[in-house]
């Protein structure tokens, strides 16, 4: 009978069930971000200098910071992948730290980002955003709205990678069984991917 | 069971004892079996609080004017009408409940690849269904903008709107993923020599069904995020006085919307495949006609939503377009029923009250079907757009097509899920009752809408009335059927007979396991035909 349960406990994991799960889960989230492509798109059609306009006001050095951060951490959080294959926990542990201060970093730019230009009066719901016109006003809308679901996703993913953290720590998420990290890697690079959109989008498209 | 020689003992899924004792046994089961009677019990829940709010309504409309409620409350309770039974009803209805109990037996699996995040969709899944109820009872008043949130209205009126929004969200939410789960399973767990094609019919139609929902659902997602953040912020992405585009509201709701209704119909289609050639012991006709055309449906339904759309303000181009595709749509629906219709021929029937709601869900379906035709052509659609036609041509699909095949499944299924059986006379009568009902109710509808009742209305003219008065009954005598429908299958699911282990002489591997299933359904490899419906 406890062969039998142990049997049992093998044949219930799947890796592969697991990894083709994340992969489905990645698509609804890139139509969910698809969406958004869409409505911005229309309306950058609609209203194409004002979006011109408004776009010049973001600093191009800040967004290509945070993709240069974000490109890295995904380079990083691979490289963490690599060394639990090669049951090498120490690397292990210091590149998921690294690929989580990345994340950090990128936040902390957002927050200084985002706070001049609430500073400036310019957020959703305000005054100011009350006087724009229609086109600069989307535009603002749409860059709130897109950059913070993104960051959203950004602290998901850095929950996801902070429980692999743990687990490597105590020896859970081992070279036998990593696909809990191979999945946190994978929802990683669809978060940098998104932002890979959003960065010429947002700040260098005119 | 005389049979079960296996070395594990056997012991019924409904006796098993886990680690968790009473309710709390079922919150946190995790066997599928467990999850599929759960999400019955609550959609069934919720059907019987929509059939309430629904006859509320056929009482106003008794007599013109006001009848029993103030026309802002008559808003507000054909909006949770629609809120319940859309969201919370038949979109999950059939895959989340025969899906969940039959998937896994049919393709000869334990259970699914992912059993804690099955449970877990359950969970959100009465979280969604909680705000969605809340919503309505909360100090700014019910929704009024009806199910389907139309901007600029939705986004100005002063009523609940947020927590119902966000309750589709959290509804949307379950509802990937079920489907997620149920793609990962199709791909991964089918039993050793179990392939695609020769997979039973209803797996083949959840599959469908599961992409629509993986895909289409982030889209009313981020839709509805939209929504609640224009009300929040003020944002303006609808409310053209912002430079936003109402009509692109429309447009991204139905882009989901539009496949939300196959959501509904495809596993439906499914089940009737699965009773039809059971009760005619005959294969299948167009085995691979009918797998490929549920893929078919899936895709080609992403491409129509324009349909809805025809007096909004499309271009000519666009609308004969969407008007093309509608009818294209339409094919591989019609290669079904005649599919259905042929692999009756020279069968030997066995007349059963599964096969007789199969029966009536495909005459429903064909007036469903046909009516949708005519709504599919634009110079017919202008015309009836937005009137009762166009209530009565939904109530036949989803109603008289879903309902009838949920009906259709828990008489098929029954005695397999309980190991008990029902009384076939009383199922036979309340059939009879439910189809005159049925009838009575929605036809009416059809013809004061080519005349030119509106819908969601709560007043008319005299002119209308017999037509209404005759609709009411028909509500009335459809509630004595259903609980009388419902009354026999408790009844039998309790105290009923103890069922044989395949009643119905079917072919397909549910048949092959005990009354009611063990807890991991196959104690043995089960043995996987060449041919699922292998009948003569």
């Amino acid at each position: 009978m406890s062969e039998h349960n142990a049997i049992h406990v093998e044949e219930h994991r799947d890796d592969e069930a697991s990894k083709l799960g994340m992969w489905l889960f990645i698509f609804t989230e890139l139509l969910l971000f698809g969406g958004l492509f869409l409505v911005y798109s229309i309306f950058r059609m609609q209203y194409h200098t004002a979006f011109h306009e408004s776009s010049l006001e973001l600093s191009v050095t800040i967004g290509a910071i945070n993709t240069i951060v974000l490109l890295f951490s995904s380079m990083t959080v691979a490289m963490s992948l690599t060394a639990i294959q090669k049951n090498d926990q120490k690397r292990a542990l210091i590149f998921i730290g690294i690929t989580l201060f990345c994340a950090a970093v990128f936040l902390v730019n957002k927050y200084f980002e985002w706070g001049g230009k609430i500073h400036h009066g310019l957020y959703p719901g305000s005054e100011l955003m009350a006087l724009l016109d229609r086109g600069h006003h989307l535009y603002f809308s749409l860059y709130f709205f897109m950059t913070g679901l993104h960051a959203l996703h950004i602290i998901i993913g850095m929950i996801l990678l902070i429980v692999c953290l743990f687990k490597v720590k105590s020896k859970n998420l081992n070279n036998k069984d990593y696909v809990l990290l191979e999945n946190g890697a994978l929802y990683w690079h669809l978060v940098d991917l998104i932002w890979i959109f959003l960065f010429p989008l947002m700040y260098l498209l005119s | 069971m005389s049979n079960s020689t296996e070395k594990i003992e056997y012991v019924s899924y409904l006796d098993h004892k886990g680690k968790y004792k009473g309710l709390m046994a079922w919150i946190m089961a995790t066997d599928h079996k467990k999850i599929g009677l759960l999400y019955m019990y609550s959609i069934m829940t919720f059907f019987f609080i929509g059939v309430i709010l629904g006859l509320m309504m056929k009482v106003e409309l008794l007599a013109p004017g006001e009848t029993i409620m103030k026309a802002q409350t008559y808003n507000g309770v054909f909006t949770l009408h629609g809120i319940l039974m859309i969201f919370m009803v038949v979109i999950p209805g059939l895959s989340a409940t025969f899906g969940n109990f039959f998937l896994p037996i049919l393709i000869g699996a334990k259970d699914v690849s992912f059993p804690k995040l099955n449970r877990f969709s359950w969970w959100i899944f009465i979280v969604g269904s909680i705000m969605a109820v809340a919503s309505q009872l909360l100090k700014d008043g019910p929704p009024d903008s009806g199910w389907t949130f139309y901007a600029p209205y939705s986004t100005t009126t002063g009523t609940n709107v947020i927590m119902a929004t966000a309750a589709a969200f959290v509804l949307g939410f379950s509802s990937i993923l079920t489907g997620l789960n149920f793609i990962v399973t199709v791909h991964q767990m089918r039993a050793p020599g179990m392939r695609f094609f020769n997979m039973p019919l209803f797996p083949w139609s959840l599959y469908a069904t599961a992409w629509i929902q993986l895909l289409a659902t982030p889209v009313i997602g981020i839709t509805l995020l939209m929504l609640i953040a224009e009300r929040l912020f003020n944002i303006g992405f609808f409310d053209p006085n912002l430079g936003g585009d109402p009509l692109l509201f429309q447009h991204l709701f139905w882009i989901y919307s539009h496949p939300a209704v196959y959501v509904m119909m495809l596993p439906a289609m499914g089940v009737i495949t699965e009773i039809i050639p059971t009760f005619c012991q005959r294969q299948i006709y167009g085995y691979k006609a009918v797998a490929i055309s549920s893929l078919a449906i899936a895709g080609v339904g992403f491409l129509v939503w324009g349909h809805h759309m025809y007096t909004s303000g499309m271009s000519d181009e666009a609308r004969w377009f969407f008007s093309l595709l509608t009818f294209i749509v339409a094919v591989p629906s019609a290669i079904k029923v005649f599919n259905w219709i042929t692999t009756m021929y020279k069968g030997s029937i066995d007349v059963k009250p599964p096969f007789l709601y199969a029966l009536t869900f495909i005459f429903l379906f064909i007036i469903g079907g046909t009516t949708g035709l005519l709504l599919g052509a634009v110079a017919t659609n202008v015309q009836v757009h937005d009137t009762a036609f166009v209530v009565a041509h939904f109530h036949y699909i989803i109603f008289g097509g879903m309902g009838f095949a949920f009906f259709a499944a828990i008489h098929y299924w029954l005695p397999k899920m309980y190991g008990r059986m029902y009384n076939f006379k009383i199922a036979n009568i309340a059939l009879v009752i439910n189809f005159i009902g049925f009838n009575l109710l929605y036809f009416p509808q059809f013809i004061i809408g080519i005349q030119g009742m509106p819908r969601r209305y709560f007043d008319y003219p005299a002119q209308f009335q017999p037509a209404q008065v005759l609709s009411s009954i028909g509500g009335f005598i459809l509630v004595i059927g259903l609980i009388l429908m419902v009354y026999n299958l408790v009844k039998g699911a309790r105290s009923g007979e103890i069922a044989p282990e395949n009643p119905w002489n079917g072919s397909t591997l549910e048949w092959t396991l005990p009354a009611t299933p063990s807890l991991e359904n196959f104690d043995e490899e089960p043995i996987i035909k060449e041919n699922p419906y292998d009948y003569k």
